[in-house]
């Protein structure tokens, strides 16, 4: 119903700090050992979803450097460039996800598309961004970089798409009726 | 509750006093430094120099502690996987082989793989006091308008303030919602069955991303009713005006930038330090 | 005649969305210089006449307007949002959301920030507001360390700094507790004498009156009802059919068979002609004063002790004893930050106390995990959207007893009973997205219900809800709870617990300060004050007219209003 840059704007910034949130304190083990589910690529993938690239983009960006900069003190750009890549793609489906959505429309043709963008975006992220970089900036080994990238694809890919397909549902959901309510509850 | 982001800690010292753009560019100048070499000299140079930054700052070990053992837990783990996965790759980078030692079978420990894990190990290193100089020395309020003056549009800036500003207020709606979903029933303890964590954590989020919605309408009409987007740029209250000091920690910076790039490009000729070719 | 600054013509707004509009043949003139109130009931379209002034409409909200607005002398319709807010400046009512900047000086600045001011004009602006709203000391503060009202203040200030000429508040009282809401209205009047015009939108009318305004306007159903003088319209009894409650000090006048016109003066307590129903107050207490019967009643659960402290530094309780008994509907109140929603997370097993214990009959609960504790204690949060996790009614509130793994038929069993107890049964199978607030509410208290626990917890029950919404909520509780159910409800709403409560625990700077009967809290001067409560207007009325024991008439009042409801 409304729709304006200020409102993008608003919506990176709360993303990003929800995006730490989960980062920072929701961790799910994963059936891979010594590593855990990214449960924040979900709400990444969702903001792209409805907000558009720019906004996927920092959502991720942001909210992965803030949590590097407090976790570890300092960022670690490679992945955190991967981060903002794989939500920046997922993005590029916001033209023809985000209408449908405010309408109230999630169904097949929606989550194929939703899905088919963010394992676009997971696997040019994982597979390509941030082992390439850490080969150029850190001089990391290549098939140990890859071999983390394709965890990471997997894993991140299956956050992002299961929980922000549920989430993209769910926000449809409360948008079902809206014209059609009358004034007396 | 924690409601400050950032351990940021209020002191009068010489790094306090520099304007936050100062310390972003000295930031971007080091980390670039170390980037474009492989030379395990300025790490170490640059290492140095942050140890004494961080005296200067007067950073407390308490402070830095845990953030210290998540990254050492990070290099090691890091050592040991790249041994494990290229145990070659030194000879590799430094044309030359000198055994040390056997482990099993191809796994043989050379002088230059040790050489080239150490720099990378160092390299890392050096760039971590780096960004804890940064965040605890400067105020949260200063690292939009700093971004702002290095060139990031001030809407992206904006949204970064606005995620300083509202991660405790968001952090404080998850711990509510995720208590009170606990509370009927959902289990979010290394207890339960991974698909029981993940519809815990659906019926946690829900409620989260939409209370975030309801969040993000108001901030952004209150955002409009005072005039944000109005003109091509804006303001910023927080920016700490340049001083002398500040153009001299970049001068500083830039020196050492230009004389790696001199030791990369006229003395070592190459991007890797490479000690055993002479 | 003053010159007009807001001028509403034959006009008339239609949402996108909606099938009808929303506001109906507006006409409506307001002066510079004016003190105005605009009240109304929820969906009366009183914040859409707000939304309309200040630009959000048509700018941020799509819609069809027809006639003319004009605002200090723009007509709306074509002006930009940044022309309108240079004329007029927007309270909102949730000082957090409006609260952007990292501190109260940034937040101050952000219009004049936004207006590309350069930074030195910039401080002295803000230093100068910030003196003007009595905030200067706080400058560099964080907004998590301020107060809602301190927060408020620094809206207003942000506002200001962009010297506008109109003020408009969008509901300033409510997320504010009786005291820090006193002295906003306070502050409001003093910035009205700056000759700016205001325009104050909300519906508890006698706390707005707490300083004089010159026009009061009705809005409901999307048309203006009266644009009138308070006094006026106090005389013309017009506003409790509208959902708009008067003040309890003329309810009780009208009680007593006080006829109210408008030369009594009914507008406040201080101009009330007290030599005109002084003696009908006194008949009428004579007449109806009697004991109150005393029961005697069971422990249910113990609170002994409890110590609780988030930092180790600060006691937020501090060796807290409460005692709730069994079927009883009390209320826990105390200022922001007193240490009541903490006490509730202790009882609920969210937080560990540092010391002490909480029983139920008898039994420590602290061996419990926290959705074992569920099935002993309920909590429902203030916002029902923070609960909300499912789309539909039904598997909402069977959500809790689904995850205990009670089988299929039970749940559905379970769930109807509850559906029916909350009123949601003809609602069984809708979305939850269609359901009003109070509704949403409702569901909120049917999932925690449905666990069966022997005392619920409801924050703020009512917050934000108007007076007909609230007297919904508070019927049903009050059912619920004479259904044998016992109810703690947090609050700073004094109506709330004047009317709906037999007692009230106080809780000041995390010791517990008072137990004693709701009525009771409020007419102790100092008590409330230390609560950041206000003593009631009955009170001040039964003590005006002279009444020897002013307590037993507001008891007598309480008793005579719940029999009428």
């Amino acid at each position: 119903m409304k729709s304006s840059s200020t409102k993008t704007i608003v919506a990176t910034g709360l993303g990003a700090a929800l995006f730490m949130v989960l980062f920072m304190f929701v961790k799910v083990p994963s059936p891979v050992p010594e590593t855990n589910l990214q449960i924040a690529y979900g709400v990444s993938a969702f903001f792209a979803a409805l907000f558009g690239p720019l906004c996927g983009f920092l959502v991720a960006f942001i909210g992965h450097a803030l949590n590097d900069f407090i976790a570890y003190g300092s960022p670690w750009w490679s992945w955190i460039v991967a981060s903002g890549v794989s939500a920046l793609v997922t993005g590029l489906a916001s033209s023809k996800i985000a209408p449908r959505v405010e309408e109230g429309i999630f169904g097949k043709d929606e989550i194929k598309v939703f899905v088919l963008y963010t394992a676009i975006g997971q696997a040019v992220a994982w597979l390509l961004v941030a082992p390439i970089l850490d080969v150029v900036l850190y001089k990391e080994p290549v098939n140990l970089v890859f071999t983390q990238g394709a965890i990471a694809f997997v894993m991140d890919l299956l956050c992002a798409a299961i929980i922000g397909g549920l989430l993209l549902k769910a926000y449809a959901s409360t948008r079902t009726g809206k014209g059609t309510l009358s004034k007396n509850d | 509750m924690k409601t400050k982001l950032f351990s940021y800690n209020q002191l009068d010292t010489f790094v306090h006093r520099l304007s936050g753009l100062t310390k972003l560019l000295c930031f971007i100048l080091l980390t670039s430094t170390v980037m474009l070499t492989y030379d395990i000299r300025v790490n170490i140079v640059i290492m140095i120099l942050s140890a004494v930054m961080m005296r200067i700052s007067k950073i407390r070990f308490s402070q830095i502690k845990i953030m210290l053992i998540y990254v050492l837990i990070f290099l090691a783990t890091n050592f040991v996987l790249t041994f494990l996965f290229a145990p070659m790759y030194g000879t590799e980078i430094y044309g030359i082989r000198h055994d040390l030692f056997t482990i099993a079978g191809s796994y043989v420990v050379t002088k230059e793989q040790l050489f080239y894990q150490i720099t990378k190990f160092s390299k890392y290193l050096s760039v971590i006091p780096l960004g804890m100089i940064f965040i605890f020395t400067t105020h949260p309020s200063e690292f939009a308008s700093s971004l702002n003056a290095v060139g990031v549009s001030y809407r992206v800036c904006t949204s970064l303030s606005l995620t300083l500003r509202y991660f405790p207020d968001v952090t404080r709606d998850y711990t509510t919602i995720s208590l009170a979903q606990q509370a009927r029933g959902l289990e979010m303890s290394g207890k339960a069955k991974f698909a029981d964590r993940a519809k815990s954590i659906a019926g946690i989020l829900v409620p989260l991303i939409l209370t975030t919605i309801d969040r993000i309408d108001l901030i952004s009409n209150a955002m409009d009713l005072r005039g944000f987007g109005k003109n091509k740029k804006r303001t910023w209250y927080a920016r700490r005006p340049f001083q002398v000091s500040d153009y001299a920690c970049m001068a500083v910076c830039a020196l050492i930038l230009l004389v790696t790039l001199y030791i990369r490009f006229v003395i070592n000729g190459n991007y890797f330090y490479n000690p055993f070719v002479q | 005649m003053a010159e007009t600054v807001i001028s509403f013509q034959n006009f008339r707004f239609q949402y996108y969305s909606q099938a009808e509009p929303t506001l109906h043949d507006i006409n409506l003139d307001i002066h510079k210089g004016e003190k105005i109130l605009i009240a109304g009931p929820s969906g009366s379209g009183k914040s859409t006449l707000g939304h309309c002034m200040n630009g959000l409409i048509p700018f941020a909200y799509r819609g069809t307007m027809t006639g003319t607005l004009t605002v200090g002398g723009i007509e709306t319709k074509t002006a930009s949002l940044f022309e309108l807010s240079q004329k007029i400046g927007t309270v909102l009512q949730d000082s957090d959301g409006q609260f952007i900047g990292l501190s109260v000086a940034e937040d101050i600045a952000f219009a004049l920030e936004n207006d590309c001011v350069p930074q030195k004009e910039m401080k002295v602006r803000v230093q100068k507001m910030a003196e003007l709203v009595d905030i200067a000391s706080h400058l560099n503060n964080d907004p998590h360390e301020l107060s809602g009202g301190q927060k408020q203040r620094v809206s207003l200030a942000g506002v200001m700094a962009d010297d506008v000429d109109i003020l408009l508040f969008d509901e300033p009282l409510a997320n504010l507790d009786p005291k820090t809401g006193e002295v906003a209205i306070e502050l409001i009047d003093e910035i009205c004498r700056l000759e700016k015009t205001v325009i104050i939108i909300e519906h508890r009318l006698e706390d707005v009156l707490h300083c004089p305004i010159d026009r009061l306007i009705l809005v409901s159903e999307g048309r203006i009802i009266a644009d009138d003088t308070p006094d006026n319209i106090l005389a013309m009894n017009t506003l409790v059919p509208h959902g708009i409650r008067e003040p309890l000090y003329v309810s009780a006048c009208r009680f007593a068979g006080v006829p109210i016109t408008s030369a009594i003066r009914p507008a406040s307590l201080e101009t009330l002609d007290m030599s005109a129903c002084k003696d009908k107050l006194h008949a009428w207490y004579k007449a109806n004063a009697k004991e109150e019967p005393v029961t005697e009643k069971r422990p249910l659960l113990e609170v002994s002790d409890i110590c609780y402290s988030y930092d180790g530094v600060r006691q937020v309780l501090d060796h807290v004893n409460m005692t709730v008994y069994e079927g009883e509907m009390m209320a826990l109140v105390g200022k922001n930050g007193a240490g009541k929603s903490t006490l509730a997370q202790v009882i609920t097993g969210f937080l560990k106390p540092d010391a002490g214990t909480v029983t139920m009959n008898g039994e420590d609960l602290s061996k419990y995990s926290i959705s074992e504790r569920a099935e002993f204690v309920g909590i429902v949060l203030q916002n029902p959207n923070q609960m909300i996790s499912k789309a539909m009614i039904f598997d909402e509130i069977a959500l809790g007893l689904r995850i205990r793994k009670v089988p299929e038929e039970e749940v559905e069993k379970r769930v109807e009973a509850v559906m029916e107890i909350c009123g949601l049964r003809p609602f069984k199978n809708w979305p939850i997205s269609a359901l009003s607030y109070g509704q949403k509410k409702r569901v909120t208290i049917a999932s925690i219900l449905v666990l069966n626990p022997k005392v619920l917890i409801l924050d703020e029950p009512t917050a934000g809800q108007d007076y007909r919404h609230y007297s919904e909520i508070m019927k049903f509780l009050q059912k619920l709870n004479e259904n044998g159910q016992t109810i703690i409800l947090i609050t700073h709403d004094m109506h709330l617990m004047l009317e709906y409560t037999e007692r009230a625990v106080v809780l000041c700077d995390s010791v517990k300060l008072a137990d004693q009967k709701a009525y009771e809290v409020l007419c102790d001067i100092d008590l409330s004050r230390r609560a950041n409560l206000k003593e009631t207007s009955l009170f001040t009325l039964a003590k005006k007219a002279g009444i020897e024991d002013p307590l037993g008439f507001v008891e007598c009042f309480i008793r005579c209003e719940r029999e009428l409801r």
